[in-house]
């Protein structure tokens, strides 16, 4: 079997988000970029089925501007066989992106394609949903367990959903989404960082897959949400009931 | 809602690996806050009284029992020092409550106890000035204070003296984008102030563990090393200018912004690292890089330390330029921080290996630093020099590799008892010190070894259940003796404080020592400036 796993590049975690002065959306010259978590919990889920013998190969994919490469370079140095990289220079919307996925996935035939739940650039958490309705296959999203049964052709999927766990089985070939606590993605070694060097990246355009890559939705306006007020310190308890009395207005 | 939980939870479960600044500033403020249930608590010295009221006998310090004694000719504080201070700073900045009193009086290792019954919290130059004037006249002795994080016991009382903690003045005063000249009091925290720069797209030049409590009067004081000083090189060379007050009150400004002034004798190089014993700090100009956007940082694995010190030479020769930070610890080390510290994985699971080396490069473009950064790993790795390691793929994962170098102190703590030994010695001779230790202490205590090879500065460490005088006499006074022989300085960067006061003829000619007796005299004719610290106690008599 092959597991065909999606990765996006977007604003480091760690990096304080500005908003651009234009308010067109979000600074990201000079930011600094890498893999989303989700996709990388991703991939490593996916590395793991293959290490227990369940699948043959994994094949990382992404799909944006031509740094993606680098995040692409990432997969392959965490251990994936080969990537794809769809090359767009204009920002793509989910559906879009389920799009393309859809036309890789007819070429490739992978017997299960994982993704993260969202990427936490524009938490937009619907490309997985999408790509699992136009190929009609069963979904499992928000995955915090995966077992495979390679007899049977089966993935059962514990989701976290509020309140408990959901268990689902879904015939393959499926479509994963993952949660935060699914796994603890592995580091890039630097014998995996060589051996990546001389895995393929294969690089595709939209139209060559036969896709439009317009979009119906426009962005508005992004704009930064509102200042917390620095708190105060209080000397009394006199001070805070005066407070809350006379200027917060709640007692 | 989906959103709004899905990204608070993934900032929830990202946030103890995420933010090794955080975790490093709540654990200082944990063992600040919780003393009393700390096993550690239980282990500070026990001070012995000899009878005379007087007297603290730091029995463990070192091997020949040291007795430091109060000096007679300080005077004890009375209410009508109390309404002066009242009167000056406010009710509000005169403390003499016990549990606040309990924070200041005690160090950040729990190793040394003073009984101050006073803590001035100034908030401003006049205020500090007007507080030394009286407690000169008065005869009162003072220690400056600032994050108390310090590691030599400089920063608490040694018996009554008044602590003037400067925490209170945390103002930028100005900075200027061109430069990269920052100007602020000397009571900023550190690690305000590299997010102050972040803002600015500058960096501080010093960076250490601690930055989440320690204050940049303290690091100027104390000269404070760190992790960057292989790049940035140290604060005599970044600091422009300071502001400090003398002991009889008079401001000595010496707060330029300029890189270059030859006008006389440089002054402020005199309270770079002396350890507020010749004067308060209550400003400071300091040159500040300006942030480059691409940082690196790879977790390697060596077989032995000879691999470690060819690394670092190759390292220096062909990253040259980008090399940021050049970290070491020993397995020693690594199993400690992987036994106490939650949150902690080994990046390098497979075994154990022998040292461990974490290297940063700091530059301008991502690609190309990277190929670099590379390329100079995979030849090092083909040449044997590396055994294995990992490249940060993302700031998540960087901050997980620092998360263990820097936390190595903390898990030195939470493992008990720790002797502590900050040295410079030649790269290449710098571990055998280490096993030589191993030998000498065989079962009775851990050996510990890590610091900054890149700068030569080893931090040896002793770990054991409990101090214990056996211990000590193995130690002390062989790794004074085995760093002098050897021509190295028994204080790298922590400064000599209380605890190696008496030790300064290891790594300083008796004239020298006797030279900084006569500026100590001249500055603060009635010793009233951190007593019994810094210099010998000899001089005093
Ligand atoms: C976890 C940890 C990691 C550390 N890592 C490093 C490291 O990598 N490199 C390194 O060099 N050090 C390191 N240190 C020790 C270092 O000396 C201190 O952290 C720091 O520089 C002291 O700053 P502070 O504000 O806490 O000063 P304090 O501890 O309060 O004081 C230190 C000394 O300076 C004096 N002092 C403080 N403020 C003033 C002032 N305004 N004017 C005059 N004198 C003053 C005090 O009297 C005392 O003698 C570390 C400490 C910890 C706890």
């Amino acid at each position: 079997m092959k597991i065909m796993v999606a990765v996006k590049r977007v604003v480091d975690y760690a990096v304080k988000i500005r908003v651009k002065p234009d308010k067109s959306g979000v600074e990201t010259q000079n930011v600094k970029m890498s893999m989303n978590p989700f996709c990388e919990i991703a991939l490593e889920e996916a590395l793991k089925i293959k290490e227990s013998g369940l699948a043959k190969e994994v094949v990382a994919v992404s799909m944006g501007p031509s740094n993606c490469v680098d995040t692409l370079r990432t997969g392959l140095a965490m251990g994936a066989d080969r990537a794809i990289h769809v090359e767009a220079s204009r920002d793509l919307v989910p559906l879009t992106v389920a799009k393309l996925l859809k036309k890789l996935v007819e070429v490739e035939n992978p017997g299960l394609l994982i993704l993260g739940k969202q990427a936490i650039d524009d938490d937009c958490n619907q490309t997985g949903q999408m790509i699992a309705g136009l190929l009609g296959w069963p979904q499992g999203t928000f995955a915090s367990k995966v077992v495979l049964d390679k007899e049977k052709q089966v993935a059962t999927v514990d989701r976290e959903v509020d309140g408990g766990l959901e268990t689902l089985c879904l015939d393959l070939p499926a479509v994963i989404t993952t949660d935060l606590r699914l796994n603890q993605p592995r580091y890039a070694t630097l014998p995996n960082i060589m051996k990546a060097k001389s895995k393929p990246i294969k690089k595709i355009t939209p139209e060559e897959l036969n896709v439009d890559v317009k979009s119906d939705l426009e962005v508005v306006q992004v704009t930064e949400p509102p200042k917390r007020k620095a708190g105060v310190i209080l000397s009394s308890v006199d001070e805070l009931i005066d407070k809350l009395k006379n200027e917060a207005h709640v007692i | 809602m989906e959103k709004l939980r899905a990204t608070s939870s993934l900032r929830r479960s990202l946030k103890s690996i995420l933010n090794r600044q955080l975790s490093s500033i709540s654990e200082i403020r944990y063992l600040n806050g919780k003393r009393s249930c700390q096993p550690t608590f239980s282990l500070i010295r026990d001070y012995k009284s000899l009878g005379e009221a007087n007297a603290i006998r730091y029995r463990c310090f070192s091997s020949v029992s040291t007795v430091v004694q109060r000096n007679p000719s300080f005077s004890t504080l009375n209410s009508d020092d109390i309404s002066y201070f009242k009167r000056l700073l406010g009710e509000k900045s005169v403390i003499q409550d016990e549990d606040r009193l309990e924070t200041v009086n005690t160090d950040w290792m729990r190793k040394y106890k003073g009984s101050s019954k006073l803590l001035l919290q100034p908030r401003s130059t006049e205020e500090v000035a007007q507080i030394l004037k009286y407690c000169n006249s008065r005869c009162l002795a003072v220690v400056p204070q600032g994050g108390n994080t310090g590691l030599v016991g400089g920063s608490v009382p040694v018996f009554d003296e008044v602590v003037v903690n400067l925490g209170s003045m945390n103002n930028i005063i100005s900075f200027d984008k061109v430069s990269g000249i920052l100007v602020c009091e000397a009571g900023c925290i550190l690690e305000n102030l590299i997010s102050f720069l972040d803002n600015q797209g500058f960096i501080m030049p010093l960076d250490l563990g601690a930055k989440g409590s320690c204050q940049i009067g303290g690091n100027v004081s104390t000269n404070a090393g760190g992790l960057r000083l292989v790049r940035y090189g140290s604060l005599h060379g970044n600091v422009l200018g300071l502001e400090a007050v003398l002991a009889n009150g008079d401001v000595l400004d010496m707060l330029g912004t300029l890189r270059k002034d030859n006008t006389g004798y440089d002054l402020k190089h005199l309270f770079i690292g002396s350890e507020g014993s010749l004067g308060i700090v209550t400003k400071v100009s300091i040159l500040t890089p300006p942030k480059l956007s691409s940082v690196n940082i790879a977790f390697l694995a060596c077989r032995d330390y000879s691999s470690c010190q060819k690394l670092l030479m190759e390292a220096k020769r062909k990253l040259g330029e980008l090399l940021s930070a050049f970290e070491f610890l020993d397995i020693q080390a690594m199993d400690l921080v992987l036994n106490h510290l939650d949150g902690v994985r080994n990046p390098l699971p497979a075994s154990m290996h022998n040292f461990y080396v974490l290297i940063e490069t700091t530059g301008s473009d991502e690609s190309y630093d990277r190929e670099k950064l590379e390329a100079f790993l995979l030849s090092s790795m083909e040449g044997g020099l590396i055994s294995d390691g990992v490249l940060a793929q993302d700031i998540n994962q960087a901050s997980s590799f620092w998360r263990i170098r820097e936390g190595v102190p903390e898990a030195l703590m939470k493992a008990g008892a720790v002797y502590k030994y900050d040295l410079s010695l030649p790269v290449e001779k710098m571990y055998d010190l280490v096993d030589d230790m191993r030998t000498r202490l065989g079962d009775l205590a851990r050996v510990i070894g890590y610091g900054h090879l890149g700068d030569g500065n080893l931090h040896l460490n002793v770990s054991a259940l409990q101090y214990d005088d056996k211990i000590l006499e193995q130690i002390e006074p062989y790794v004074y003796e085995w760093t002098s022989k050897h021509r190295g300085s028994i204080s790298a960067e922590h400064g000599l404080g209380l605890m190696k006061a008496n030790k300064i003829y290891y790594s300083k000619s008796p004239e020298t020592v006797k030279t900084m007796g006569s500026i100590k005299k001249l500055l603060d004719p009635n010793g009233i400036l951190n007593p019994y610290k810094v210099l010998p106690h000899s001089l005093d008599s």
